[in-house]
């Protein structure tokens, strides 16, 4: 009995750590919610390890603790494909800043000329309205 | 220089650590298009380009804070298009393996109905020659884009190429950064979004300075991220050109 009470403490040391996280905004939502159902998912098996040996049967595999380890694999798996997906979008959006950071740099820096009595390189077309 | 009624014509120009091959061709460029601005467009070099743009005094800078590839430069470019009114745009390698001279041929097939000009190589002029996989590559590419396009493309890599407002309003909105993405997905993007594509022949000539990328397992690389991209390309959702207020 004393091995799943050691993974319902480590299951729920984990919860609270994520709160803490969510709580002093370290980490959002949106990327806790995957680690807080594994979690909750693990303090559920430790209380009632009987759950495993059901799962394992009704899935199939012969042992369980094989469930146990491609369950986890996939986890990571997914938690890995998740990260990389918000990576590709944190690009776009430094792009589209670079982009405008570049764009509002020439118009201040023609605007000086244009204020400084120097001929701008190019004289400044008006943006459209 | 041009005036501020003329609002035709930009020639954009990507530039990434180009300090050696710029001025010679902002000087090409100014001498066979004098009616035109030019951009150039810094894409976080790490040596003077900033520099000798401004100190040439032939073009406006656009001055990437970090390097976002050609596509991200000539993104950028395509938004500065937009939101200023040209007419058109033209793209120009600052390696200066394109040649300013051809610029007038390349834009002239926009009075055609042309929405995307292309200058391009293997359309019976030059004497360019691919062997290999890099070979097969191309030839890949310009088969399945000219069947996209419906209309026969010989070198669909090629980034010398001029855009009408159709256009510059499509890529600014949507100009793949990815690898390959600025040559071969963004004429997919335009194709599928209704625009018609044509090609120019042109000569292409030795870059002035740096090494083109050669040599048998970079073209087979080449091979494999091309069909890719061309594979992401086809099968994406439709992209929609934006108004200018969007933008």
């Amino acid at each position: 009995m004393s091995g799943y009470v050691f993974a319902v403490t480590a299951a729920i040391a984990l919860l609270v750590f994520l709160v803490v996280l969510l709580r002093s905004r370290r980490l959002r939502e949106k990327y806790a919610i995957t680690w807080l159902v594994v979690g909750a998912a693990i303090a559920v098996l430790g209380a009632f390890p009987s759950i495993m040996l059901w799962l394992t049967a009704a899935v199939g595999i012969q042992t369980p603790t094989n469930l146990l380890f491609a369950a986890s694999l996939i986890v990571l798996l997914v938690v890995d494909i998740q990260l990389s997906v918000e990576i590709t979008g944190l690009e776009e959006e430094t792009r589209t800043l670079a982009e405008e950071v570049a764009l509002l740099r020439l118009e201040v820096e023609r605007g000086r000329q244009v204020a400084e009595g120097e001929p701008p390189v190019t004289p400044a077309p008006e943006p459209e309205p | 220089m041009a005036t501020t009624e003329n609002l035709g014509l930009l020639v954009i120009v990507p530039a990434w650590n180009e300090q050696e091959s710029l001025p010679s061709v902002l000087e090409e460029i100014s001498n066979q298009v004098p009616d035109a601005d030019v951009l150039v467009v810094n894409d976080g070099s790490t040596d003077n380009t900033g520099r000798v743009v401004r100190e040439s005094g032939r073009a406006m800078l656009l001055d990437l804070p970090l390097n976002l590839g050609v596509g991200g430069a000539m993104r950028a470019g395509y938004r500065f298009a937009l939101r200023h009114g040209y007419r058109r745009t033209i793209q120009v390698d600052a390696d200066g393996q394109h040649d300013p001279a051809d610029i007038p041929r390349v834009i002239g097939l926009l009075d055609h109905g042309v929405n995307v000009a292309l200058g391009a190589r293997f359309a019976g002029e030059g004497d360019y020659e691919a062997r290999g996989p890099r070979r097969w590559a191309m030839s890949l590419l310009s088969v399945v884009i000219s069947r996209v396009a419906k209309v026969r493309l010989t070198d669909t890599t090629s980034g010398f190429r001029a855009c009408d407002r159709r256009a510059i309003s499509l890529f600014a909105a949507d100009y793949p950064a990815e690898y390959l993405g600025d040559t071969i997905e963004s004429l997919v993007i335009a194709s599928r979004a209704g625009l018609r594509i044509g090609q120019v022949p042109v000569q292409m000539r030795p870059r002035s300075a740096g090494t083109p990328s050669q040599g048998p397992v970079k073209s087979a690389i080449f091979l494999v991220r091309a069909s890719l991209a061309l594979l992401i390309a086809l099968t994406r959702p439709i992209a929609v050109p934006a108004t200018a207020g969007a933008l």
